[in-house]
């Protein structure tokens, strides 16, 4: 943002001004061409971590969970890590489409479809890990309050429940948010196929039935915005409390290291953290594969940096604030499971931690650092990276040192838990890599209402028209 | 060739002020079935057609309420009464706990609702038969053109006028819109019989593979291998101990907790009589766990009064009637003996009934007795 000048600059959201059919024609283009050998790589790539993980899975299903590392002491290890590192990756899909879309921010628009589809993949990914957690995973039917030939119903008194509910309905209302918000997308994909092959006739079906049966009325689009704004007002509480939920299942519990109060709103900052991280390597790639420079611009990359400083020094701010509260509490078992992360058996991965979190996103002060892409990509790595160490700090620290030194053991990751880990990774591309070949990346109809003069002149909306 | 029923009147324009313009014009003219088709929402175009605020608020806000409300229901009903468990002795019915279920069933039932809702009741969608799709005039609007269709039901509606209308407010391609004859005589699909079979065989697949999967494939290799443990069934044959059983017997001369010798053999029953005393009283809770525990153990040969015409009559011997003077006569130590030693065909009941147990059957039995053999003093 300009500082020269006292006149407010609201940087275009779209650069330049394109017709409205070349946005269409942009967008729809991945989807109506033959696979490219980019894409060709990169799937071949994410399938091979996807078939790693398929085979550390089918491992884990045929000896069961003891093939993980996890020992006495500590019984969640990766596999919580797993699921709390990618429920977080979920939160800046949600965060960008609903919280963005209250605060009327409209440099949302260019990413806000593409985050929303991440949000549901990494969901997707995150309940494998619970699912697989519980060790025989094909009985976990019995998670949901059905009226069961045992008459039990589950404990609605426990955060593992809540967790149950909470991802299940973020999980569902996200999937809503999106698919909503395709519809018109898909009537304009329908009404672009050329009837002229079986093929094409098939597509033509499929977006049919997906559209609905969309006629881009007044009449609807008056109901779909509104409808937009209470779906948005339910998804901005919505997506705060399910982070809440899951920092509950550590929070909760009496362990020195979980039993904090910062825990809910540490977890949703470094969720939002983690997931702007994650968009921001996704769409640097997606907007240099498919053309869409002008579309998903250097301003909206630029803020999204801001975000993650934001939510960066928040998260540092949690970790400074837990040592204070140790040592204030006087409590000698919380004191030392502080001192034990930063200095115990498992220091060097506080240190990646710290390094990662709370060092490396001070460079985003320095406005030329802030708009180099390959350098915010590099640092979006590492905030990836520090935000996972988060959870495995989290977790398995303070399980391997609790009340009783008898107690005490060292957990060691094995190579199924890593295969997990690189399984999850696979999933969450291979889907998102389909998605960007299926449907429309960014929304077209919501990209065409804030080109410019797509809205009437003397309805003059932001600080352009105004001088 | 049939004749085609006029579905609509349309016509483009190329910017979004025009189209506001137009719509302003066509309420001006007095037309109300009228649509405006844009590739996105344009604002002011709800003003400039006079259309209503939308209701769906209110629809969240009373879905949003009903799914509150389910779900303390809910809770309320399975922790509290239908099931009731001590967890960590937090009360059945814990509020605080309940909040996180409650809003996150509040906000699933409102947006899945809401959404519903819209689709359903607002747009009567999915509808793919609507006589604007495939058209050119769809396809201009989902691009980048701004639409006007009048439609020919409406009351002040003319072929001729509305051209002209058209014109003169400055659109252009104004094409005639009709309904497609064929989808018109089309029948529902949902009474064709093929779909109806097609439903039916849907049905019956999805209930075997279900069967199939909870009552075979889950107990079928890999899924059952928990019931393959290290350890030894009680009644299992073992080769580990030299007499081959996997029940060990406890050492000689061990005694269980409580126990206490009776020192009675069963055929001393006389010496028995003579030197036990019943050492409860009659007291309302004696006899309730008398009664709770005779109803159990007693009353499928004895009868609920002892009459010994029972429930088992028939497949065992009927035993005396408890009211005989015999059994009136005998003291409660005889009694008491018979229920420990057992007597004929009844089997001693000492390891199912604890001593106290015993002496308050003894004592419901006396009061059995008494019922129907009431004497004199009992009436007052």
């Amino acid at each position: 943002m300009s500082t020269t000048t006292d006149i407010v600059y609201e940087p275009s959201v779209i650069e330049g001004k394109p017709a409205l059919a070349k946005v269409d024609a942009d967008i729809i283009k991945p989807m109506n061409e033959l696979p490219n050998k980019k894409f060709l790589i990169a799937i071949s790539f994410t399938l091979t971590l996807l078939l790693i993980g398929a085979a550390s899975l089918a491992y884990t299903f045929y000896r069961g969970v003891g093939v993980w590392g996890n020992n006495n002491p500590v019984g969640w290890a990766f596999d919580i890590v797993n699921f709390v590192f990618w429920v977080g990756i979920g939160h800046a899909g949600t965060l960008i489409s609903a919280i963005l879309f209250l605060f009327r921010q409209k440099w949302r628009t260019g990413i806000a479809r593409f985050a929303e589809a991440m949000t549901i993949f990494a969901v997707m990914t995150a309940g494998l890990f619970p699912a697989l957690h519980t060790g025989r995973p094909w009985l976990d039917g019995y998670l949901l309050p059905y009226p069961n030939q045992h008459s039990l119903w589950v404990n609605f008194t426990s955060p593992l429940l809540w967790d149950v509910f909470a991802v299940s309905t973020y999980f569902t209302v996200s999937l809503i948010f999106w698919y909503i918000g395709l519809v018109p997308d898909f009537a304009t994909m329908r009404d672009k196929i050329v009837n002229n092959s079986v093929v094409n006739k098939i597509k033509k079906t499929i977006y049919s039935v997906l559209s609905l049966g969309w006629r881009f009325s007044n009449r609807h689009w008056s109901h779909y915005e509104m409808m937009y704004l209470v779906l948005a007002g339910f998804a901005t509480p919505l997506v705060l409390s399910v982070h809440t939920i899951v920092s509950f299942d550590f929070a909760v519990s009496i362990l020195p290291g979980w039993h904090t109060t910062i825990f809910p709103p540490y977890f949703v900052a470094g969720a939002v953290f983690s997931g702007f991280a994650m968009v921001q390597n996704a769409l640097i790639i997606i907007r240099k594969v498919y053309d869409l420079e002008y579309i998903i611009t250097l301003d909206t990359l630029e803020k999204m940096n801001k975000i993650i400083i934001v939510t960066g020094m928040m998260v540092g701010y949690a970790y400074a604030m837990e040592f204070f509260i140790a040592w204030y509490s006087g409590h000698d078992a919380e004191l030392f499971a502080f001192i034990n992360r930063a200095f115990g058996p498992y220091a060097w991965s506080y240190w990646i931690m710290v390094s990662c979190n709370v060092i490396s996103p001070q460079f985003f002060w320095f406005k030329k650092l802030r708009r180099n892409i390959p350098f915010m990509f590099i640092i979006a790595v590492f905030v990836n990276v520090g935000m996972w160490f988060e959870r495995f700090v989290i977790t398995v620290t303070s399980l391997s040192r609790d009340f009783l030194p008898t107690n005490w053991d060292y957990y060691v990751p094995t190579i199924f838990d890593f295969g997990l880990l690189l399984g999850s990774f696979g999933f969450f591309f291979t889907l998102l890599l389909i998605f960007t070949r299926t449907m429309p990346v960014v929304s077209i109809a919501e990209v065409k209402a804030v080109a410019e003069g797509s809205q009437p002149a003397h309805h003059g909306l932001g600080h352009k028209e105004a001088h | 060739m049939e004749r085609k029923i006029l579905h609509s009147v349309t016509g483009l324009f190329n910017t979004p002020d025009e189209i506001i313009k137009a719509a302003k014009e066509v309420n001006k003219a007095g037309y109300k079935k009228f649509d405006i088709h844009t590739p996105y929402p344009v604002h002011g175009l709800e003003k400039a057609m006079k259309l209503q605020r939308s209701p769906l608020g209110y629809f969240a806000f009373v879905l949003g309420a009903t799914g509150a409300a389910l779900a303390l229901f809910f809770m309320w009903w399975t922790m509290s009464v239908a099931y009731p468990n001590n967890i960590g002795g937090k009360p059945f019915f814990s509020l605080p706990a309940f909040i996180p279920v409650t809003f996150e069933v509040t906000v699933l039932l409102a947006s899945v609702g809401t959404v519903i809702s819209m689709i359903v009741i607002f747009f009567k969608f999915p509808n793919n038969s609507h006589p604007l799709h495939d058209t050119d005039y769809m396809k201009a609007v989902s691009t980048d053109k701004y639409g006007l269709c009048i439609e020919s039901n409406d009351p002040n509606f003319n072929l001729e006028k509305v051209k002209n209308f058209f014109s003169s407010i400055g659109a252009y391609n104004i094409t005639e819109i009709y309904w497609d004859n064929e989808e018109l005589n089309t029948k529902k699909v949902i009474f064709e019989p093929k779909f109806v079979i097609g439903l039916i065989s849907i049905a019956i697949i999805t209930s075997g593979i279900t069967y199939y999967l909870l009552n075979k494939l889950m107990f079928m290799e890999p899924f059952s291998w928990m019931m393959k443990q290290q350890k030894l069934s009680a009644q299992a044959m073992t080769t580990f101990f030299q007499d081959g059983f996997s029940m060990r017997e406890p050492v000689v001369g061990t005694v269980a907790r409580g126990f206490k010798p009776y020192p009675y053999p069963a055929d001393s029953v006389i010496l028995a009589e003579n030197n036990l005393i019943n050492p409860l009283e009659y007291t309302e809770e004696n006899l309730n766990a008398g009664k709770a525990k005779y109803n159990t153990f007693c009353s499928p040969c004895h009868d609920y009064h002892g009459t010994g015409q029972a429930r088992l009559n028939g497949q065992f011997p009927n035993p005396p009637s408890l009211h005989s003077d015999r059994a009136r006569n005998w003291k409660d130590g005889h009694i008491y003996h018979v229920i420990t030693m057992g007597q004929n065909t009844m089997p001693a009941y000492n390891k199912q009934l604890s001593e106290k147990e015993r002496w308050q059957i003894v004592l419901y039995v006396r009061a059995l007795q008494r019922a129907l053999n009431a004497k004199e003093e009992d009436l007052q």
